[in-house]
């Protein structure tokens, strides 16, 4: 067993005259969450696709577990499961009956494939409605059978394809931290997402994929410094306070504040964003002055891709069906 | 495990899959069966009369080119469902499974099998209902039953290849369908060929849908056969040994 978990050098795709891919090459360590980032069209999918074996790439190297996924596709299917929006469950038949035909056609035996629905289900939130037929769950319960179908081989490498894409707040709150659970157990996912705070939130670390190409590899920390990072804003109540505010600002940011006088607001730049926070907010507290809003505020997915590539993430032209 | 029992039980997986849809998709049920009803009502009743078949009644002389257009009919459906399943995308969740390869098409194209039997059964109570007396041995009808259940599973392929090569359920849905209404009603189904234009039976009397119509009918009639039996297995036989190679090609090139 190799320490990396999923490999692709040189992987190259086009389809007709659409070039998909474009030599990427990218390492994902085992036992972490790998965010892909990029918009729609950016390559994310196809690249998913290829390293779980559903598409073979022009050329280039794809491995998981070290296993080429052209030569020994069957071997790397034993060890990976994929979810997402390519990924989909049975809608006719019910929750329970989606994980026992997905845990049989992985190989396993009806008795463990009977029992292992009843642990995911239980972890999943599911038993109440799990002999209900699927067509009737909500976004959030689809999605979280969808990822428990995937998970029925307990696979050590786990593909998402943009997990949380369409669900509300509440429930992409919940699908993270299952996320999050999953690499506790010594998972690895590797995820794609247009989301920058879904790839800050989960991700240890994140390549950002543009026109199919690797743009830039890191740390969420590393990827927004490069992008200029965080600032804080500050909204005070009193037009007679924002001076005040403005000086504190100025004593934790890295370049001058700028000063909103009709919104009575000053935001500034910070090159250590929460410490810098903490920083404003006791200062801010101690100067006694009534704030109507005081945040940090991060780069958005379009400011960096504004800084990385300088044009914004809008989306690209549709990924080709394959 | 070994690769053939592999495949098998992956084959067996996905026919249950599909069975336990059945009563849950009750519309799909319902339109299999009203389209011969009508089919039967309309031809008994509305046609039937005007239509000369000497020897034998028209009623029974219908019935066996209902059910042999019933499992004709069941290849749009094949297609449909497999068109809807790559749509959806559980198919690509299947291929990331390391399941048997051959395994969705033959769950399919079984499964479809086995509903249209029970769609030719009730098409067969329907039959006795408006006045059909086949009288032919047992051992005769038991054979001409089989025989369209080799058609239904021939059929059901050739949906499966029109599945894998276009790409929208729409398409599915009207290329499913165009090339039936020749192929059932340019036969000996609901008339007899020697009334059509000589140009035309040309072609109605030897295609394979007349031949398996006129090898059930002689069956389920106590007819003589002579080779009739074995010229419409020589051709459901051969329909299913080139378009199984085909799909698997498709499905391969769609799915790769």
């Amino acid at each position: 067993m190799t320490d990396i978990a999923v490999r692709a050098e040189g992987v190259s795709k086009s389809f007709g005259k659409t070039l998909a891919l474009r030599n990427i090459d990218l390492e994902v360590p085992r036992g972490i969450v790998f965010g892909l980032l990029g918009p729609n069209g950016s390559g994310k999918s196809t690249t998913v696709r290829i390293l779980a074996t559903l598409l073979q790439p022009d050329t280039g190297i794809a491995t998981v577990d070290g296993i080429d996924v052209v030569k020994h596709p069957d071997k790397v299917r034993q060890r990976i499961g994929l979810a997402g929006q390519y990924a989909a469950v049975d809608e006719y038949l019910t929750g329970r009956e989606n994980l026992v035909m997905f845990g049989r056609l992985s190989g396993m035996s009806k008795s463990d494939a009977r029992a292992r629905a009843d642990e995911l289900l239980h972890q999943f939130d599911l038993a109440d409605a799990a002999d209900r037929v699927s067509k009737g769950y909500s976004g959030g319960m689809r999605r979280r059978l969808d990822l428990a179908s995937s998970l029925m081989a307990r696979p050590p490498i786990l593909f998402l394809d943009e997990p949380t894409t369409g669900l509300d707040p509440r429930s992409r709150l919940a699908l993270w931290q299952t996320i999050q659970g999953l690499v506790t157990d010594g998972i690895t996912v590797l995820l794609t997402t247009q989301y920058l705070e879904e790839a800050d939130r989960l991700a240890q670390r994140i390549a950002v994929l543009d026109k199919g190409d690797v743009i830039a590899v890191g740390s969420p920390g590393e990827l927004k410094a490069r992008v200029g990072g965080e600032s804080v804003e500050v909204a005070v109540v009193r037009p007679a306070d924002l001076d005040t505010a403005t000086r504190i600002l100025a004593a934790s940011a890295s370049e001058a504040p700028r000063v909103d006088v009709e919104r009575n607001r000053v935001i500034a730049a910070v090159a250590d964003g929460a410490a810098a926070m903490a920083r404003v907010s006791g200062a801010i507290a101690e100067a006694g002055i009534a704030t109507e809003d005081l945040a940090l505020r991060r780069p958005t997915l379009d400011e960096v891709f504004l800084s990385l590539t300088g044009h914004t993430a809008e989306d690209e032209d549709e990924e080709p069906a394959a | 495990m070994s690769s053939p029992i592999r495949s098998l039980r992956d084959s067996g997986v996905i026919i249950w899959r599909q069975l336990i849809q059945l009563p849950r998709i009750p519309e799909v049920l319902i339109f299999a069966l009203i389209q011969p009803v009508m089919f039967v009502l309309l031809f008994r009743y509305v046609f039937g009369g005007a239509i000369q078949t000497p020897g034998e009644s028209y009623v029974n002389y219908l019935m066996p080119g209902i059910f042999a257009q019933t499992v004709a009919f069941g290849a749009v459906a094949s297609g449909i469902g497999l068109a809807e399943d790559l749509r959806r995308g559980i198919i690509d969740r299947f291929r990331s499974l390391p399941m048997s390869r051959s395994a969705v098409l033959v769950g399919r194209t079984v499964s479809d099998l086995v509903r249209n039997a029970a769609v030719v059964a009730v098409m067969m109570g329907v039959g006795l209902l408006v006045g059909f007396r086949p009288s032919g041995s047992v051992g005769a009808i038991i054979l001409a039953f089989a025989l369209l259940f080799l058609t239904s599973f021939a059929f059901s392929w050739i949906g499966v290849v029109i599945a894998l090569s276009l790409k929208t359920v729409e398409a599915v849905q009207s290329a499913g369908f165009i090339w039936l209404f020749p192929l059932t009603f340019a036969s000996s189904a609901f008339v007899p060929t020697d009334s059509m234009p000589s140009w035309l039976q040309g072609f109605a009397v030897n295609q394979p849908f007349t031949v398996v119509v006129n090898a059930v009918r002689a069956l389920f009639l106590a007819q003589p056969v002579g080779t009739l039996v074995w010229q419409a297995l020589a051709w459901m036989i051969g329909i299913t040994a080139v378009m199984i190679p085909l799909a698997t090609r498709q499905y391969r090139r769609r799915t790769g």
